[in-house]
Formats: C-alpha cells, sequence, structure tokens
C-alpha cells in the first residue's frame, strides 16, 4: 500500500474516534425506550412507581413551616401544581446573584436559607429528594427548555467538554459510551443515551430515589475516576449540558431506571 | 411514619371483584450486606401484612429479605358492603404502619 | 450456569475487586453485597417441604408470571395466579414462592381465601443469580400444586461506592 494512503487511512481513523459524533435531535430516545415492559409498566403508573413515595413526602413538605421565618414553600409559592408548572424543566438556570447556572437542588436550598432562614437540606437526603421530586413531578410531561445565551454559554461549554473528555484509569469520556456506542451492551444492560429527563428517579439498583448527581457519580466510578464532591460546579455544568442536550425530550420525573 | 400509597377504588358494584395496590417505602435490609466498617448490617425488613375489610382478613403476606425495597403488593377482593379496608405493615426494631381507605358499595 | 454468565460474573467480581483496591487506595470504604452461605436446590427442596408435607406436588393450575430476562436482581415484578373458582369450598388457601440461589429459600407466603375472588397477587422481589423461582400454591381440598420459572438476571453495569 502506498504510504499516502495509509497516512489518510490512519488519519480517518484517528479523526473518527477523536471526534464524538452528538446524536442528531431526531435520533434521541429517553432511557425509558431502553427498558422492558416491566420497568416501563412501574413508571407510567403513578399508583406503582416507588418513586411517588417520595413526591408525596415532598407534597408534605411543601407546606410545612420551615426555619426562622416560620414559612413553608407554600407560603410563598402557593399551590405547586401551579407556581412549579414547568420550573424543573428549565433547570439548571442561571442565577444573577451567583453569576452562574444552579440546579434545583441549589435553589431549593437557596430560598431555605435566603426566605425561610433555614438551615440548607444535605444532598441527597431524603428531604431534599422529595421536595425535588415534587418539584420535578409538576413538569412531568413537558418539553425540557434550556436557555442557550450569552450568560450560560461559558457553563454549557465546559460542561459539553466534560462530557467528551477522557477521564479515569479506563480513559473513557462520557460521549464514547452515550453517544457513539448507544444502544450496545455493556455487561448485559443495553447503553442508554444518557439524557437526564426524569430526575430524581428511582433506580432499581439503589433501590431509592437519586438524584442525577448521584447518578454520575456513579458513572464516573464507572469509569474508574474520582467523583466530584456533591454539590461541586463541574456537576451542574454537566448538568447543563445533559438537560441542553436532551431540550425538547419530555420530564418524566419521578422515572425508574435499572 | 414510613409513607404509604394505597389504591383502591372508592366505589363499586356489589360482587364486583375490585383490585387493591400498596406499596409502603421501607429499605428491607436484607441482613446479608456488609457496611463499610466490615461488619454484617443488621436484618430490618417487613414480616407482615395484613389486609382486612370490616375487620376480616381477606390478604395476609409473610414476607422475607427476599422482598424488595419499598414493598409492594396487589391483590384482588370481592365488594361486598360498603366499609373501611385497612392495612397494617409491622416488622422488625417495631416497625408498625396502618392506613385505612374507605369504600362505597352498591 | 451458561457460560456467558460465567463472563457476567467474571466481569463483575474483577469489577468488584479492582473497585476495592481503587477505594481502599482513595481511602474510601467500599460495601459488597455478600451472600456467604448461598440457598441451593437442596435447601430449596427442604423448605418446599416444610410446606407441602407429605403431601404430593403436582404440576399445575398455577401460572407464574416472571420476566424470562431481568434488568436488575433487586426489583423483579412477579404475578402469580391460581385457576381456582375461590368459593367456600374450592379455594386457594395459600400460595408460596421459593428460590434456589438467593441466601434464602423463601421468599414470600401469601394467606387467602374466598374472599379474595380471584386467586392473583403481584409483588416485587429480589434475584440474586440466574435461577428458578418456584411457586406453590396450597387448595383448600389439602392438595398442592406448582409452578416454575427458570429468569435470567443481568448486573448493572455504573455501581456506587458508598
Amino acid at each position: 500500500m502506498r504510504t499516502g494512503n495509509v497516512a489518510v487511512l490512519v488519519g480517518v481513523v484517528i479523526g473518527a474516534t477523536a471526534v464524538a459524533a452528538e446524536i442528531p435531535l431526531s435520533e434521541r430516545k429517553s432511557g425509558y425506550d431502553f427498558m422492558g415492559p416491566d420497568t416501563r409498566a412501574m413508571q407510567d403508573d403513578d399508583t406503582t412507581n416507588p418513586g411517588m413515595l417520595w413526591v408525596l413526602d415532598g407534597e408534605a413538605l411543601w407546606k410545612r413551616k420551615a426555619g426562622a421565618a416560620n414559612k413553608s414553600c407554600a407560603d410563598c409559592h402557593g399551590d405547586a401544581g401551579t407556581s412549579m408548572k414547568g420550573v424543573a424543566a428549565r433547570y439548571p438556570a442561571f442565577d444573577a446573584g451567583r453569576g452562574r447556572p444552579i440546579d434545583l437542588e441549589q435553589r431549593v436550598n437557596i430560598c431555605r436559607a435566603d426566605r425561610q432562614q433555614a438551615t440548607p437540606l444535605p444532598f441527597e437526603g431524603k428531604e431534599l429528594l422529595a421536595l425535588t421530586a415534587y418539584i420535578g413531578r409538576q413538569s412531568r410531561g413537558m418539553p425540557i427548555e434550556i436557555g442557550d445565551d450569552e450568560r450560560t454559554k461559558p457553563f454549557l461549554e465546559a460542561g459539553r467538554d466534560l462530557f467528551n473528555r477522557r477521564q479515569g484509569q479506563l480513559n473513557l469520556s462520557c460521549a464514547q459510551c452515550h453517544d457513539d456506542n448507544w444502544g450496545q451492551k455493556l455487561a448485559g444492560a443495553p447503553v442508554p443515551q444518557g439524557h437526564a429527563t426524569g430526575y430524581p428517579l428511582y433506580r432499581l439498583e439503589w433501590q431509592s430515589l437519586g438524584s442525577l448527581q448521584r447518578r454520575l457519580r456513579n458513572c464516573i466510578v464507572g469509569m474508574r475516576a474520582e467523583p466530584y464532591a456533591f454539590g461541586a460546579s463541574e456537576y451542574v455544568d454537566l448538568e447543563l449540558y445533559l438537560m441542553w442536550r436532551a431540550r425538547g425530550m419530555k420530564v418524566e420525573t419521578p422515572a425508574v431506571r435499572p | 411514619m414510613a409513607r404509604a400509597l394505597i389504591n383502591v377504588p372508592a366505589k363499586a358494584k356489589r360482587g364486583e371483584i375490585i383490585e387493591i395496590k400498596t406499596l409502603i417505602q421501607h429499605e428491607m435490609e436484607t441482613g446479608f450486606r456488609v457496611g463499610t466498617n466490615g461488619q454484617v448490617i443488621p436484618r430490618d425488613i417487613i414480616t407482615d401484612f395484613i389486609c382486612k375489610y370490616n375487620g376480616e382478613e381477606i390478604f395476609r403476606a409473610d414476607l422475607h429479605p427476599a422482598i424488595s425495597a419499598n414493598p409492594f403488593f396487589t391483590f384482588f377482593t370481592v365488594a361486598t358492603e360498603s366499609g373501611t379496608i385497612s392495612f397494617e405493615w409491622s416488622g422488625d426494631n417495631g416497625f408498625a404502619v396502618s392506613e385505612t381507605a374507605t369504600i362505597t358499595v352498591e | 450456569m451458561t457460560h456467558d454468565d460465567d463472563i457476567v460474573h467474571a466481569t463483575r467480581r474483577r469489577f468488584l475487586t479492582d473497585a476495592a483496591a481503587l477505594a481502599g487506595s482513595l481511602g474510601l470504604g467500599l460495601s459488597l453485597t455478600v451472600t456467604p452461605a448461598r440457598a441451593t436446590p437442596e435447601t430449596m427442596r427442604a423448605a418446599i417441604k416444610k410446606v407441602v408435607g407429605e403431601a404430593s406436588l403436582q404440576k399445575g393450575k398455577v401460572k407464574l408470571d416472571l420476566p424470562p430476562l431481568v434488568e436488575n436482581g433487586n426489583v423483579v415484578s412477579v404475578s402469580v395466579s391460581v385457576d381456582s373458582p375461590m368459593t367456600a369450598t374450592d379455594h386457594v388457601k395459600a400460595i408460596h414462592i421459593f428460590n434456589e440461589k438467593n441466601p434464602l429459600p423463601d421468599v414470600l407466603g401469601v394467606r387467602l381465601g374466598p374472599r379474595a375472588g380471584r386467586a392473583s397477587f403481584s409483588t416485587r422481589i429480589r434475584l440474586a443469580d440466574t435461577q428458578t423461582i418456584t411457586a406453590i400454591a396450597e387448595l383448600s381440598d389439602g392438595t398442592f400444586w406448582s409452578a416454575s420459572v427458570e429468569v435470567i438476571v443481568t448486573l448493572a453495569a455504573c455501581v456506587e461506592v458508598l
């Protein structure tokens, strides 16, 4: 073979592996589509979805007074069915006070600190999960709408970089599984496209409701990289990118996933 | 109290067979997992679930650690008369939760 | 166990060993689902004998519904229904579910009666491994009927370090 052809062939192969191809918008599928009928049935029925246990807890917490201000969420926001409709569908959202996007968990804690004068709720604790599940449930069925403007652009790019960056002992990037190899199997389980449409969700592996950050930590450990601390800005940048990547897809909170 | 989610039809015709669905929040710790300190995490499960229709037992379950967390049961009963359907879960470490639902039978 | 199961187990075992090593080097703890003693087909038979006694166990009447391929062994949907008129004189008294590879052979015991209308229920169970599940129904006339289903259990790929 002539040297020139070999060089071109090698160049094409290297090029193909170096640049992950984003999934075309029309080919996007929710993790729901990769599940079996039993798991789908679990998600579809509110009377049998284990995530609803947390949503009900969240409904009670919404009305409970807290903090030195002795206020409940309902005191300011009224009926969540009205006031929270569409909110989870546009988070992470830019927070002018902090000059960067924040996720829903952070938003709840900002309210607790600033408006209720209450201590922030611990990440991945039962109460924060219940509240974010309840708030997320109010957006179920609505399309995800992440703002793509000058303010969020640098953070979206940071999130995109993280998604495409090889990390850890396995030197894997998120994109290599979820953009390039979705639909194929990893240790017997189908690789989904990785759209964060249903968080917080009931993961059968956890036998509990958990946040997107918890799932990201699982992925990062799976790649044998060191996970960031809960609440790290890297997660929020990545969440922003993931929600932007899922724009237009419907919110499924509380979803059920294997 | 642990959150429970119960689904009983509010109304039924006499003699109709109705479906009852129940879900309760509980980790169902098996007693076979080893914690970060190397010690076995002790068993902590729901062991009994009893459903009564106006005081008469219509469904009873003996649960073992193999029942998934957040135990889920659906079962059937004949709608005989209006009244109260009661649900009782009990288990390790004094776990005891009761819930009721009313049904109108025409 | 099939060859595929061996590969899955070897991969999972290797991952856990490596993850434990990594966790150790990072100073983290690692929680493993350890099953020091497992039920075997023999312990399952013994557990079944405790329920059935000397009566004969016949195949039939019982329909046991489990997905043939399970996405996660932690939560497996199970339905059992028994062909019975559920009258005062002819009904299902109890339904038992057994397994052969979890640490314990018993899964669930359900008590029914004529008030059920239908001898059928659903629940969610844990299965530690690919195995055979058996459901046994005890009828009001003292007879025992059974059905068995073989289930393949896959494991989650990306898990967590506590």
